[in-house]
């Protein structure tokens, strides 16, 4: 998809919502046509515009847009589709009429409810990314959040931003030949990450395997329910986010809202994730969760110690995953799943200290990474301890 | 008797105290590598076990110091394998029974100590030293931070564990346990 001339949209994937996006030939098959507006273009790139009318900048890009249409002899927009911009509608001194900024206001609101998005005003409608706030307004908007988050869990709830530690990579190890299965991990770390009770979201998956198929995903159950574990004949995968060096949801997210930290931790920011859904579809893991409904967590239960990019709170509408405990780790700490581990089969530490739990593990045991075959280059590695 | 036991437990806190300063010793440097220079097991020191912040064994009150009872006096030592049926018998030795017995571990002399094979004593406190002997892969593991769970920071302090805090030392298998609750089913999962 080229970026569209003029419009501020750039080609964005959100082309139910731009003033321009169905002017040019656009793929109406594409699995892209169908998806809601970008959180902070509800039509066309109005809010990237240095105006501070998103109105009257819609107004000049439409303007430009057909002007270059008319000049080039382009074909003329059908009239069924309530998206393009009509001759007619636009204004004797060429700009585009109220009535057509309207229609495309709505036709945008009508995409993102059917695609089930509804509420896509709370991903923060004209903030900037995460990445690109400075000091002082990061600063002001954890102030603003925190009042917000107050409000939503009934108790004070401390959001930090502590950023990657220089010279850090994050890397994890998990002993496959000591895992039972006991699933303690996937409680801790839904206490202490804040996870949805109802419904219920988990970020670790305890898959078990037969020993006799080895690693066969085809063959693993999720949902056994036992007495004892381990069970014969069995042995068991905990998966969760493998912060893969090449992560394809962060190359499939089309509005930059999850990536890569400096330390290694693929990071999502709620406000501005639209809930589109494509890092699940691209994630061969599994590992990224999405809030159906309002995420419901106690009162009492929830950890007030959060991190900006981790456990603080999250609306319905936005996809999670496992941060290795963000809140934690960037002050030193072990990840919670790493803490709780009754038989110790889960290792975390510095790639790039020598002196680290987990570079031993790779000079000196037998690792594998999951599905090696696919080049995401996971820093999770699996391990055989004896 | 009682004099026996006081003198017991001020060895036992003197031991503690010497270790509890290595402890604060060892914290201060830098810790370089996990792994310690090779060597036999018993030439090490406490500082050893003070890096590595162990906590105390899990002794039961109850019968600690063993030299309470195990005075050489009143009830001497019968160095001779049998089946005990006067005391101790609520223990089940599942750990090699076919070829080891109590007194391949304990010292039949100082009854509030370990033996190594080479019949070295060894305190409770480090124990490790004695598993070390046969599981030499295990205590290489564990020395790196591989083998057992650890609690603290990844990138300082950490709690290490005694191999008997997990690990029964009379039957050391790791015993099964009840899982928590599988997910719910995408499909029964409600939304409100």
């Amino acid at each position: 998809m080229n970026a569209h001339p003029g419009c501020g949209c750039g080609g964005s994937p959100a082309g139910g919502g731009c003033g321009g996006g169905r002017v040019e030939a656009l793929p109406a098959a594409s699995a892209f046509a169908a998806l809601p507006v970008l959180p902070s273009t509800p039509c066309g790139g109005g809010a990237h515009a240095p105006a501070t009318d998103p109105h009257e900048a819609t107004l000049a890009q439409g303007e430009r847009v057909l002007q270059e249409l008319m000049a080039a002899g382009a074909a003329t927009p059908a009239a069924t589709d309530p998206t393009t911009v009509n001759p007619d509608d636009l204004t004797d001194d060429g700009g585009v009429s109220r009535r057509a900024f309207l229609t495309c206001v709505v036709a945008g609101c009508a995409a993102a409810a059917t695609t089930g998005c509804g509420d896509f005003l709370h991903t923060a409608v004209g903030k900037k990314s995460f990445r690109e706030y400075d000091k002082d307004e990061i600063a002001g908007l954890v102030k603003e959040l925190e009042a917000s988050a107050r409000q939503k869990v009934g108790k004070d709830v401390k959001i930090g931003t502590t950023g990657a530690l220089p010279g850090v990579e994050f890397g994890y190890a998990l002993d496959v030949s000591r895992c039972i299965g006991c699933r303690r991990c996937v409680y801790a770390c839904v206490e202490e990450n804040n996870l949805s009770r109802d419904p219920q979201v988990h970020w670790i998956r305890v898959l078990e395997m037969d020993k006799d198929h080895g690693v066969d995903f085809a063959h693993a159950n999720a949902y056994y329910d036992a007495e004892q574990v381990p069970r014969p004949g069995h042995f068991y995968l905990p998966v969760a986010c493998q912060h893969c060096r090449d992560a394809p949801c962060v190359k499939s997210c089309p509005t930059g809202a999850t990536w890569t930290e400096p330390d290694g931790i693929v990071v999502v920011d709620y406000d501005w994730c639209i809930g589109c859904r494509c890092c699940m579809a691209a994630c061969p893991y599994g590992a990224r969760h999405f809030n159906w409904a309002e995420p419901s967590v106690p009162t009492e239960a929830f950890n007030p110690d959060t991190h900006f990019l981790g456990n603080r709170p999250r609306s319905r509408g936005v996809v999670e995953k496992c941060t290795f405990c963000i809140q934690r780790v960037r002050n030193g700490r072990y990840p919670a799943c790493v803490e709780v581990c009754p038989v110790g089969s889960r290792k975390f530490g510095n790639l790039l200290d020598p002196a680290s739990e987990v570079r031993w593990i790779l000079e000196h045991k037998r690792v594998f990474v999951l599905k090696a075959e696919l080049a995401t280059h996971p820093r999770f590695y699996y391990f055989y301890g004896s | 008797m009682s004099r026996l036991r006081s003198l017991a437990r001020r060895a036992l806190a003197a031991a503690l105290g010497v270790g509890a300063l290595a402890m604060f010793s060892a914290c201060s440097e830098p810790h370089e590598s996990p792994l310690f220079p090779p060597g036999p097991a018993a030439n090490r020191d406490v500082e050893d076990l003070a890096a590595r912040h162990v906590p105390p064994p899990p002794l039961n009150e109850e019968m600690w110091p063993c030299s309470q009872c195990h005075d050489n006096k009143d009830l001497t030592s019968n160095p001779k394998r049998r089946e005990l049926t006067m005391a101790h018998d609520d223990i089940v030795l599942r750990h090699d029974e076919k070829h080891r017995w109590c007194l391949d571990c304990h010292d039949s002399e100082k009854r509030d100590v370990l033996r190594l094979a080479s019949g070295a004593e060894v305190p409770f406190e480090r124990s490790y030293e004695l598993c070390g002997q046969c599981h030499g892969d295990k205590y290489r593991d564990w020395r790196a931070g591989v083998h057992g769970r650890r609690t603290g920071q990844w990138n300082g302090e950490k709690q290490y564990q005694l191999c008997v805090h997990c690990h029964d030392s009379h039957a050391p298998k790791f015993k099964p346990l009840k899982p928590e609750p599988a997910p719910i089913p995408p499909s029964r999962r409600i939304t409100k």
